[in-house]
């Protein structure tokens, strides 16, 4: 066991702050600063800020970079456009998933085009190694590593693009969804991404790691009458839980197929090749093993990862990946896998936890959507 | 009654316990409820149910996670603080007072001298 951590640029800001660290992915992070809710509430109704700088950031320089990704990626790179952001997975060849990515194509201000690959902390180290053998098939790509030189923050919220004004230029401010941009922010380099994983509007920037306190410090003091609160990734699980969106280590892994999680719309098949294409074709083919639904939870407990799922005979059905009590709906919810014939919206489950039956509910995902979709 | 926590005794397990004669009314701690923050439920013990020193009696569920109480005393439950499963914030008001989950029927009232006085515990709760 290595005790040794890594932290990030905003480590001692964190401490400083009060902020309750704990180890992720090999990262001591901030889980919260005042306390979830807190966190959760201002997120949804002003804008939280986050330091998700222990996310991997992968550079892919040189002409036949697309070709690369293209085929280490389900989703379609070959056609993408400067400045475009696509959510992808990564598939083995068995096409369970190795990890859940963001990919951008990005131009850098010297006129280069290249790609961005931002990958899971936990899945980072895995994902560079499997990587490798595929790099030595196109040797003319120049691949480098971009996470301990830089910072990733991200602002979320209906608030976060109007505190984000006076930081950052124009045509940052008015990406559109899932656009990205190298620009600059107070004349130092940075790169805006209008995405996120909490279900809310807002930015992901990327900064030099010596430029990431004043930048965070900025956004603290630009959103300060507008409600911004600094927020820990407790917060960050129970929003993305609310938007219905799957974590790595929860409700994806290896044993996972696209397909189960619900995320065909990932996976582009036709007229390209690439690893584990074939396997989940296959998979298409044939009917799914199990399916990711949501469920809304009678009382107050949250059945967490592991918690099984019943059917009226008190059969198990499936198994609970991620749970928590829902600040915004005021009541537990929960993603599970359980059998496709049982997985009708409305239908009447029971969840186990801990040795208590509490009735559940399959309700649509996501439990939140937005209203202020711009 | 207004109980300073001077006189309670507490557990390691963040659990203090107030005793009048053979009767222990016990709770969780002022450092416990702001650690757990966000609390959600509370799964509170029964009158008649026989609990144990060290043992788990019932558990705290914040956002976060669930964490198992362990009652400071062996005995058996005489009275439950029902109303506070509906109300627990005011874990965070009044731990000490109000905040009662359970009074226990001691059967080994020597069990107290294990525990921890609020001097002693304030000192763990520094260094924890």
């Amino acid at each position: 066991m290595s005790p040794q951590l890594a932290s990030t640029p905003l480590h001692s800001w964190h401490q400083s702050h009060g902020a309750r660290m704990a180890e992720f992915a090999g990262y001591e992070m901030p889980i919260q600063y005042e306390g979830i809710v807190a966190e959760h509430v201002a997120t949804r109704t002003a804008a939280g800020l986050f330091d998700i700088s222990h996310m991997g950031r992968l550079r892919f320089d040189g002409p036949r970079a697309d070709q690369l990704l293209d085929h280490l990626l389900t989703r379609r790179v070959m056609d993408m456009q400067v400045g475009q952001v696509r959510y992808s997975l990564m598939c083995n060849e068995e096409g369970g998933i190795l990890d859940d990515v963001l990919v951008s194509c990005l131009e850098s201000p010297s006129g280069k085009v290249y790609f961005l690959l931002v990958v899971n902390a936990g899945n980072h180290a895995k994902i560079v190694q499997w990587i490798k053998p595929h790099l030595a098939d196109f040797p003319d790509v120049e691949f480098f590593d971009a996470t301990e030189s830089t910072a990733m923050i991200a602002v979320q919220g209906p608030q976060a693009i109007e505190i984000c004004k006076p930081l950052l230029p124009s045509n940052a401010i008015s990406l559109g969804y899932y656009k990205a941009k190298v620009t600059d922010q107070m004349s130092k380099p940075c790169i805006v991404s209008r995405t996120g994983y909490t279900g809310e509007d807002g930015l992901e920037l990327i900064v030099r790691k010596e430029d990431a306190p004043r930048v965070w410090e900025n956004i603290l003091m630009a959103g300060r009458n507008l409600g911004i609160k600094p927020a820990g990734l407790g917060a960050r699980d129970t929003l993305r839980l609310e938007a219905g969106m799957p974590l790595y280590g929860h409700e994806l892994d290896e044993s996972i197929n696209p397909l189960q999680a619900g995320l065909g719309f990932a996976c582009n098949l036709s007229d390209r090749d690439f690893v584990g294409s074939k396997s989940i074709a296959d998979i298409k083919a044939n009917s799914p093993v199990a399916t990711r639904v949501g469920l809304k939870l009678a009382g107050k407990r949250a059945a967490r990862q592991g918690a099984s799922v019943l059917d009226h005979d008190s059969r198990v059905i499936g198994a609970v990946t991620s749970g928590s009590f829902s600040p915004t709906l005021d009541c537990p919810i929960a993603m599970a896998y359980i059998h496709p014939d049982m997985a009708q919206s409305g239908a009447e489950l029971q969840v186990d936890i801990r040795g208590s039956i509490v009735p559940a509910t399959i309700v649509p995902l996501p439990f939140y959507k937005r209203t202020n979709t711009k | 009654m207004t109980i300073k926590p001077e006189q309670l005794r507490f557990c390691e397990s963040h659990e203090w316990a107030y005793v009048q004669g053979d009767v222990a009314t016990v709770g969780i701690s002022a450092f416990a409820v702001a650690e757990l923050t966000d609390l959600v439920f509370m799964a509170m013990p029964k009158v008649g149910q026989k609990v144990v020193a060290g043992q788990e009696f019932g558990e705290v569920e914040s956002v976060k996670a669930v964490s198992p109480m362990y009652s400071p005393v062996t005995g058996e439950v005489v009275e439950v603080n029902d109303p506070l499963a509906n109300q627990l914030e005011t874990l965070n008001s009044d731990p000490y007072d109000a905040g009662w989950i359970m009074k226990v029927k001691m059967s080994d009232p020597s069990e107290l001298e294990k525990l921890l006085t609020w001097e002693a515990y304030q000192k763990q709760c520094g260094q924890s």
